[in-house]
């Protein structure tokens, strides 16, 4: 179950950052930032041999105690980031990638309505949901 | 599939829309439609190069643009020829119905190495049903100028600025000329 989801852009501001209201938010806040650097480091350390594994495969990012982070990037250089809590169950390989298919898949919907210019911070109601719909699932 | 010709239709209506508004007929105003169309065509594209499929983001990495410019025209013919086929293809698959084939565009470097490519259509899709031959050759450029901002979208989703115009010859052969920006 995701903990916290974050879009960032290309130019490594947020774009829309949503977390569980239970506990101290700040602190995902704080591990989706530190995890950027981590996103930076695969992408000019895999940008010399081929890359098609990349976007397929979200990669581990940042194993915590509790949490695991894990990051996405897509064509356009927008990267995902989801924090999620290893408390319920592992989730599989598996289940992350269709997360962040289904999220990839939101981000470009939102991408296509013509009211919304690109680099402004998400407001779509459906992009909320799909967002939420991962935070509740339980597997 | 009805949604080929609905695009048709919708592209028609508005360029004709562009040009019945136009209050100055001289070649600034016809710019500013142009310009305009252009326009439109750019943030469509945009939202495009979302859609494209993965795979062609996995031979551009190769070959990031800090690296050396010299090479630059040679390099990039891989992978920026696979991105245009593929985002042609979804356009000529979209635009194209069951009784016609979709269009074969052809590109091939220019012989300018700094990043030129000419992608060559001989069956345009928005062009087939004017005329075939060379009698609406002045009207044939609006047509084009959302076709331009629509290459020039999905190439700036990817990461490479470019600059992109088009030239028509003879009806419904057009070509596009593509013109990657060193930054």
């Amino acid at each position: 179950m995701a903990v916290c989801i974050a879009v960032i852009a290309k130019e490594n501001y947020l774009l829309y950052i949503r977390s569980i209201p239970t506990e101290n938010e700040l602190k995902f806040h704080y591990m989706v930032h530190t995890s950027l650097n981590v996103v930076d480091e695969k992408i000019s350390a895999l940008g010399k041999a081929l890359v098609d594994q990349r976007e397929l495969s979200p990669s581990l990012l940042y194993p915590t105690e509790d949490h695991n982070v894990y990051g996405y990037v897509t064509n356009s250089k927008v990267e995902f980031v989801m924090v999620v809590d290893l408390s319920n169950k592992a989730l599989r390989v598996n289940e992350i990638c269709s997360m962040f298919r289904k999220l990839h898949n939101s981000y470009t919907d939102v991408m296509c309505n013509p009211f919304y210019n690109p680099g402004d911070c998400i407001h779509s109601r459906a992009f909320d949901s799909t967002v939420t719909s991962m935070m509740t699932q339980v597997c | 599939m009805a949604d080929a010709a609905l695009f048709e239709f919708l592209h028609t209506e508005m360029v004709a829309e562009l040009w019945a508004r136009a209050p100055d007929p001289s070649p600034g105003g016809q710019k500013t439609s142009l310009s305009v169309l252009e326009g439109m065509g750019f943030r469509v594209g945009q939202a495009l190069g979302e859609r494209l499929p993965r795979e062609t983001l996995a031979f551009r990495e190769e070959q990031p643009p800090k690296e050396v410019p010299a090479l630059g025209g040679r390099v990039l013919d891989c992978p920026l020829t696979l991105q245009i086929g593929d985002h042609w293809d979804q356009r000529g698959g979209a635009v194209g119905s069951c009784s016609r084939p979709p269009p074969h565009p052809q590109w091939y470097t220019a012989l300018c190495p700094q990043g030129t490519y000419i992608l060559q259509d001989n069956d345009f899709p928005l062009l087939v049903r004017m005329a075939a031959g060379p009698q609406y050759l002045e009207e044939a450029p609006k047509f084009l100028a959302f076709t331009c901002g629509l290459l020039r979208g999905t190439l700036s989703t990817l990461g490479i600025k470019s600059l992109v115009t088009a030239s028509v010859t003879t009806l419904p052969a057009c070509k596009f000329q593509v013109v990657i920006q060193r930054a």
